[in-house]
């Protein structure tokens, strides 16, 4: 892995990466051992944002934290798997994954799969055979940005953001797949909603999905164990 | 628990404290008062400590009268400030009595009163903070007319005298901010770094605590395309596709797709807090 530290001020380094893997990997390695001292690990697009209190934990101290991540993966516990670099012990990545219940009726279903040219049952099947991972969060608390290697679509966003998309809203947009926490304004392309709390002020973690969580869709109504 | 009755909270009042760090991988940022040192220095001066939350008053028209006797302090931007009409010193512990109010005029320097009260704003914290983040839209709601906040337990601290910072009011002229290099430096032309340095920048109207933009000329990109969104620092300073740019506040987005071209260092965040409309700006490598 191939990574840059930008400078990002007295008590925070920039980490970019070549690819989204490379930051799922990188984030799943840092978060599996976190120095005292660590204030904020953000991962991002192409990016791993690591912000510290200096006092604690110095910049030059931090960034030989990240230099060993890259080399060594994630940090090994109990005498889990080595070398793999998604499969280690103890974090959300190796979690069963999240499933969520999910009625594929969006206002934007029809529209984004003539866009993609296939038919609609065809997006929701794919849609619902993609096993996805949390790749961040962002836009809004709790909004994770799902990605999937068995997910080969790219949409765009809507020209027209709307003003207001209802909380549950299963969408599109780019490569992603997401679901809106809460209501609130948007521009991603709406396929569907689910009943799922994804956020819960009052809950620890507030968030459902969490960065690097394995998460799978499933058709509402579908009774759990009793397959698609 | 005795209280603070709001008769009017003016443009924007606000319950800050130093807001809710370490959880911007889950899309929450740490939001907070926007002038720190002054929330921290009011807290101080009424025996608190220096996170306790206070209020946040934009521009004054603020009013509120205490229900049981209560020691403030008001601090950050500088303006009249009345106790039952008396005018009160600022940047000290003021005694305001059972029944009597509280008014902060129009701030005639900066832009952000902070009101510390002794024993602290208790209105329920949210995800451990009891700030309003007021793009996610989380925490205390914004402070109406009618509203009355709890006020907490004495702190063991005495009411301070004096404290050992001086606190100056803000600048009204020319503010001087530093600045060290931001990720993306590297995205604009030399000509635009210099830029950045030479210029006399004037303050938007386009200012709130998600980012203040600054009017001037454009700077110029050598790298073109789109910015993948990517976590900022505070103080960060984006440039947007039309090449104007913005300090980021306490409220702004966790991720951010414009290229950040530079940081306006800690020592100088919290004056960009009490920039007026159409002040002038200038920038300076940091030391």
């Amino acid at each position: 892995m191939s990574v840059r530290l930008l400078p990002s001020g007295p008590d925070a380094i920039l980490v970019e990466c070549g690819s989204q893997a490379e930051v799922l990997a990188l984030h799943e390695a840092l978060a599996s051992d976190p120095p005292e001292g660590l204030v904020e690990l953000v991962p991002a697009a192409r990016t791993v944002l690591v912000a510290v209190d200096h006092r604690v934990l110095p910049l030059e101290t931090a960034a030989s934290w990240v230099r060993r991540a890259m080399q060594h993966g994630p940090a090994q516990h109990g005498g889990a798997d080595v070398g793999s670099g998604s499969a280690s012990s103890g974090g959300v990545a190796s979690a069963p994954p999240v499933v969520l219940d999910a009625s594929y009726d969006g206002e934007d279903l029809d529209d984004t799969a003539r866009l993609l040219g296939i038919g609609a049952a065809e997006l929701v099947a794919r849609h619902l055979a993609a096993e996805w991972r949390v790749a961040f969060i962002g836009f809004a608390p709790g909004f994770a940005y799902l990605v999937s290697d068995d997910w080969p679509y790219r949409v765009p966003r809507l020209d027209a953001p709307r003003t207001r998309v209802p909380a549950g809203s299963l969408a599109l947009a780019d490569g992603y797949t997401g679901a809106y926490p809460r209501e609130s304004p948007g521009g991603w392309r709406l396929i569907g909603r689910t009943e799922a709390v994804l956020w819960d002020e009052g809950a620890d973690p507030p968030a459902r999905l969490v960065p690097g969580a394995r998460v799978r869709f499933r058709e509402a109504g579908s009774s759990p164990g009793a397959g698609s | 628990m005795t209280a603070l009755r709001i008769v009017a909270p003016g443009a924007s009042c606000l319950v800050e404290d130093l807001g809710r760090p370490g959880l911007a991988r889950l899309g929450v940022g740490r939001s907070g008062a926007a002038d720190r040192g002054a929330l921290a220095l009011a807290n101080r001066l009424v025996g608190n400590a220096e996170g306790a939350a206070g209020l946040e008053v934009l521009l004054g028209g603020f009013r509120a009268v205490a229900e049981a006797d209560a020691w403030i302090a008001v601090t950050g931007a500088r303006g009249p400030v009345l106790v039952d009409g008396v005018e009160a010193s600022p940047a000290v512990a003021v005694r305001v009595p059972a029944g009597a109010e509280l008014e902060l005029r129009p701030a005639e320097h900066g832009l952000r009163y902070l009101v510390g009260v002794r024993g602290g704003i208790a209105v329920p914290e949210v995800l451990g903070s009891r700030s309003r983040d007021t793009l996610a839209g989380l925490g205390p709601d914004p402070v109406a007319a009618g509203d009355r906040l709890p006020i907490g337990p004495e702190p063991e601290a005495p009411v301070a005298l004096l404290d050992r910072e001086a606190a100056f009011a803000p600048v009204d002229g020319p503010v001087v901010l530093e600045l060290v290099p931001g990720p993306r430096a590297d995205w604009f032309t030399d000509a635009a770094r210099a830029l950045l340095f030479d210029t006399e920048w004037r303050t938007s109207a386009a200012a709130d605590r998600v980012g203040t933009r600054l009017e001037g000329p454009v700077l110029d990109r050598l790298v073109a395309g789109e910015l993948a969104s990517e976590a900022t620092v505070p103080g960060s300073m984006q440039v947007s596709t039309s090449g104007q740019p913005t300090i980021l506040g306490p409220d702004r987005p966790v991720t951010g797709g414009y290229p950040v071209i530079a940081i306006v260092a800690p020592a100088s965040l919290d004056r960009v807090a009490q920039l007026r409309p159409g002040q002038p700006v200038r920038f300076r490598h940091a030391r």
